[in-house]
């Protein structure tokens, strides 16, 4: 299992460098840029000139990138160009929105999606009917517009959830789960679609193997057969896809934070893009890149606990 | 992306299109077509703006209404498809772009191109798109084209991967060993035969991508980061309709029910070009026959066979079917016993019935094929009559079995110790430790040494041998009387064989254990057992004890399967002996003898009517007319 950590660890270090480094590039050959956005569009040149003197934003980029990665290995982000603030307690209230979601989103796709794709898989044809329907559905279903209808549903209309802000589970347990649920159901049922489908394939795949047979000649009762055999081997393709969907959950919580108000690093590096707050938005890239290095450790970490040929331990 | 790989199909075959999925075609042949039509077919102008109007639903001058400016909100969904659809042709445009070539020259040449390929997407998988776009967007600021193509060249890799996959298993397709043989330059090479044979797999992913990228399209301007005001899009269009929700829910349908229906359109083209091909390649191996049984009725000599004393196992009349609409015989009026601490052995070709007899006394036949007649007589009961749920309890404490490939018939995400535990715990209910105990004694039992050791390795770790043994002690966990072993040494070498063979007679001698063997191979037959019963297209043409059916076979065919063994192949030179022509297939069995095609000895008479299986001397039974003029087998170098 150390093999397998260190290897994806290995390949994240480039990672890390590569999005930090893309976007700082990019976003450093914006003319005017950050200066222009704060003194608003009325500024003179020279005040202009002066501000980005001020601010380090006329050297070259790689002395800017040189001099933010000295401070970020210590733990300084800047602040931002705009507010003053520090770009790490900007981040740090809205780290725990976005994680909220991913991990709340993963779970319930998880719960909701196996259980539907092993049931599918035992009645292999109506039930492809109905995982591929839903599948389609999940596909195609914007995030954005479900967290409307299902706001409009169960806040506006039914008031069982609040419509919009997030409570930190700090402050409250119950108020937190409450400003997540529709968020997280929004963002999840197409993940739940997703895994469904993976499952199933990879139950109907696992179900003509050779060893399920022999493992019913043995007398095993068929519960054990499906769920502790089949579905182990079953798993390991819809492993590798959550890491995909987590990736994916990137851009999705950034959307349904929006349609729901909530301050996530998505809605963070948004707003500083408008604002070209390139402090802001680097450190939103190196948390985002972080949670995806942190997602395919944990996959990779699953994968190997499924599959005994990948690990190299023996 | 998410899509798994289904093979690639022949060049040039044309998979069928379900009705659904040629509604989406014309769905988004509508939307298409409206959009670049969009001036000459929308009603009214997109930013015009009508005040008096504002916030209606659905009418006669306004077919879907009108938003919070008085807007028509069809013309605003008909010129934003532009800007969406544009944007996907723009994202898929680049994926395909870059992504087609590259898969190509990576699947065809292989080596350090695929291995590169293979990292970039690796890393292109990981990379948070969102962060790439949105810096691009700050350099450029509200323009969707760069956005979309950052996502298509973002996205390549992943369709790279896949077309190298579809490439690679198309390489290995005779037709392109042949094209390389006669001299074709690679290029031509590609063109010609491998691209055709990608086509279909292509669409399905560059669809789902442009359902992926029309939605990636609609979020962004729905953040307000693509097209900007007054321009009408799909996505701003739905964050407009957010804000006014609650004074006015319809605003907000049109537009995102659109997306809906575009996106799904997208979806269903990828998924029906799947499941067309999947199908194609389900019927052809299925397919019930067409022609009509000949049903035997059960020759009276057999029906009176009384079930030895002795028996562990006996087998009468037995038949099995396939299901359907128009079924055909498998197996037809089988019936043999086995004596505990005996050795049965069931001689044949593939094809022959052997296999599904003996699923057919384990209940584990497959779908399609059900038993019809006959008894399975278990220790006083008749298994066929038993429920399921019965079955399962005689499978493994009663009746056990091992097969061929021993090292595919173990879980491999378990190890063997696990797996001979858990068979120990279900039939006897041991506590952990007991059932390690005897899991160890199993393990020595079947002469595997270091049971310890053996016991933590997981299946892809053990030699085919060590595998079968561990199949061996897993079915002996729960002390069964009859063991059934299909195959159980052909996927194995010889010496391994030998060993194997010996500790199944070891077994019958220590524990009175019952062993019926199944095998196509009359040297394994003769090493192992003491009575053997020949099948051939789902009957016993032979039956009769070890020494006797050698000493003297009485059917043709066993004789014929005697002498087509390699290691009775006399002299160097010479052809190797074999059995001419091939058992007549499941639906298409003749009248009268149903070896009569093959056999040195067929007359009129034995095509002319049904043969029944009688007596030709004491303990030896024949279904042959000509029996007393098979000849005896001359083994010299045997």
């Amino acid at each position: 299992m150390t093999r397998t950590l260190l290897r994806r660890l290995a390949l994240s270090i480039p990672l890390l460098f590569v999005v930090t480094i893309l976007t700082f590039v990019v976003t450093g050959l914006t003319p005017g840029g950050a200066a222009e956005t704060i003194l608003g569009t009325s500024a003179t040149s020279a005040k202009i000139a002066a501000l980005n003197q001020q601010l380090g934003l006329n050297q070259p980029v790689y002395l800017q990138y040189g001099h933010w990665l000295e401070h970020a290995v210590h733990g300084n982000l800047g602040t931002s160009v705009l507010t003053g603030e520090s770009v790490t307690t900007i981040l740090g209230h809205a780290l725990p929105v976005t994680l909220s979601l991913i991990v709340g989103a993963v779970i319930v796709a998880v719960v909701i999606g196996i259980p539907l794709g092993v049931f599918s898989a035992r009645r292999a044809r109506s039930g492809g009917q109905v995982v591929d329907a839903v599948s389609l559905v999940g596909f195609a279903l914007p995030n954005f517009f479900l967290g409307l209808m299902l706001g409009y549903v169960f806040s506006n209309v039914l008031n069982w959830f609040p419509a919009s802000g997030f409570t930190p589970l700090t402050q409250s347990f119950t108020g937190w789960l409450s400003s997540i649920a529709l968020p997280v159901v929004t963002i999840a049922l197409p993940g739940a679609a997703m895994i469904a489908r993976q499952t199933r394939q990879g139950m109907l795949d696992v179900l003509g193997r050779d060893y399920i047979r022999s493992l019913r000649a043995r007398g095993l009762p068929e519960r054990s057969v499906i769920y502790k055999h089949a579905l182990r081997n079953a798993l390991g393709n819809v492993v590798t896809q959550l890491g995909i969907y987590i990736v994916g959950l990137l851009l999705a919580t950034t959307l349904v934070e929006n349609v729901f108000a909530m301050q996530g690093v998505g809605t963070v590096a948004v707003s500083a893009t408008s604002e070209h707050d390139l402090p802001v938005l680097e450190g939103a890239a190196l948390y985002f890149t972080v949670v995806v290095v942190i997602a395919f450790v944990l996959v990779d970490l699953a994968r190997a606990w499924l599959n005994p040929k990948l690990r190299r331990s023996h | 992306m998410t899509v798994p790989l289904a093979a690639a199909g022949k060049p040039h075959a044309r998979p069928r299109l379900s009705p659904l999925a040629i509604v989406a075609m014309v769905v988004l042949a509508v939307l298409i077509l409206a959009a670049i039509f969009a001036p000459l077919i929308a009603p009214y102008n997109p930013i015009a703006e009508n005040l008096s109007a504002a916030y209606q639903g659905p009418s006669a001058h306004h077919l879907l209404g009108t938003d919070e400016f008085g807007r028509d909100l069809l013309s605003r969904i008909i010129y934003g498809g532009r800007v969406s659809l544009l944007g996907v042709a723009e994202a898929t445009g680049l994926f395909v772009l870059i992504g087609l070539p590259l898969g190509l020259l990576a699947g065809y040449f292989g080596g350090v191109l695929e291995s590169a390929i293979s990292l970039i997407a690796e890393v292109s998988f990981a990379l948070p798109q969102i962060i790439v776009v949105l810096a691009v967007l700050a350099l450029v600021p509200d323009s969707t084209a760069s956005a979309m193509i950052v996502l298509g060249v973002l996205g390549a890799p992943a369709l790279a991967v896949f077309i190298s996959g579809a490439v690679k298993s198309v390489r290995a397709e005779l037709y392109i060993s042949a094209a390389r043989v006669t001299g074709l330059r690679p290029g031509r090479i590609i063109v010609r035969h491998v691209v055709p044979a990608i086509v279909s797999p292509l669409i399905v992913q560059v669809s789902l991508f442009a359902g992926v990228a029309l939605l990636f399209q609609t979020g962004l301007d729905f953040l307000g980061l693509g097209t900007q005001p007054p321009q009408p899009s799909w996505g701003s269009m739905v964050a407009d309709g957010a804000t006014y929700l609650g004074r006015d829910l319809w605003m907000v349908l049109p537009p995102g029910l659109v997306i809906i229906l575009a996106v799904m359109s997208f979806g269903l083209i990828g998924d029906a070009l799947q499941d067309a091909r999947a199908d194609r390649r389900r019927t052809t191996t299925a397919g019930a026959r067409r022609r009509a049984p000949a049903i035997r009725p059960l020759s009276s000599a057999r029906d009176q066979l009384t079930v030895p004393a002795d028996a562990a196992l006996t087998v009468r009349g037995l038949s099995a079917e396939t299901t359907g609409a128009s079924p055909a015989a498998i197996v037809e009026d089988v019936s043999f016993s086995v004596r505990a601490g005996g050795c049965l052995g069931i001689v044949g070709e593939s094809g022959c019935g052997k296999t599904m007899t003996v699923m057919a006394m384990m209940g584990l036949l497959p779908e399609g094929v059900r038993t019809t007649a006959g008894q399975i007589l278990f220790q006083g009961q008749d298994l066929r009559t038993c429920t399921p749920r019965q079955y399962s309890q005689v499978r493994g404490s009663g009746i056990a079995m091992i097969s061929q490939e021993p090292v595919a018939n173990l879980d491999p995400s378990f190890t063997v110790g696990h797996q001979i535990t858990e068979v120990v715990r279900h039939h006897g209910g041991l506590s952990r430790r007991q059932a390690r105990a005897r899991m160890i004694e199993l393990l020595e039992q079947v002469q595997l040494p270091d049971p310890g050791a053996t016991a933590r390795r997981y299946p892809h770790q053990l030699s085919g041998g060590m595998a079968q043994r561990a199949l061996i002690a897993i079915a002996l966990a729960a002390n069964p009387a009859v063991l059934i072993a299909d195959e159980p040494t052909t996927a194995l070498d010889v010496t391994v064989q030998a060993e194997i063979l010996d500790l199944l007679r070891r077994l019958r001698e220590q524990t009175g254990l019952a062993v019926i063997l199944v095998s196509h191979d009359w040297g394994v037959i003769a090493d192992a057992c003491d009575a053997a019963i020949v099948m051939y297209a789902g009957e016993v043409v032979e039956e009769a004890g070890i020494d006797d059916v050698f000493d003297q076979p009485r059917h043709p065919y066993s004789y014929e399967l005697m002498a087509a063994n390699p290691r009775y192949a006399n002299q160097p030179r010479t052809p190797l002996p074999s059995i001419k022509g091939t058992v007549p297939a499941v639906g298409e069995w003749p009248d009268g003898c149903r070896f009569a095609e093959r056999c040195r000895f067929a007359a009129a008479e034995c095509r002319a009517a049904e043969i029944s299986l009688d007596p030709v001397a004491d303990g030896h039974w024949s279904r042959c007319l000509r029996n007393t003029e098979v000849p005896q087998l001359k083994l010299e170098n045997a």
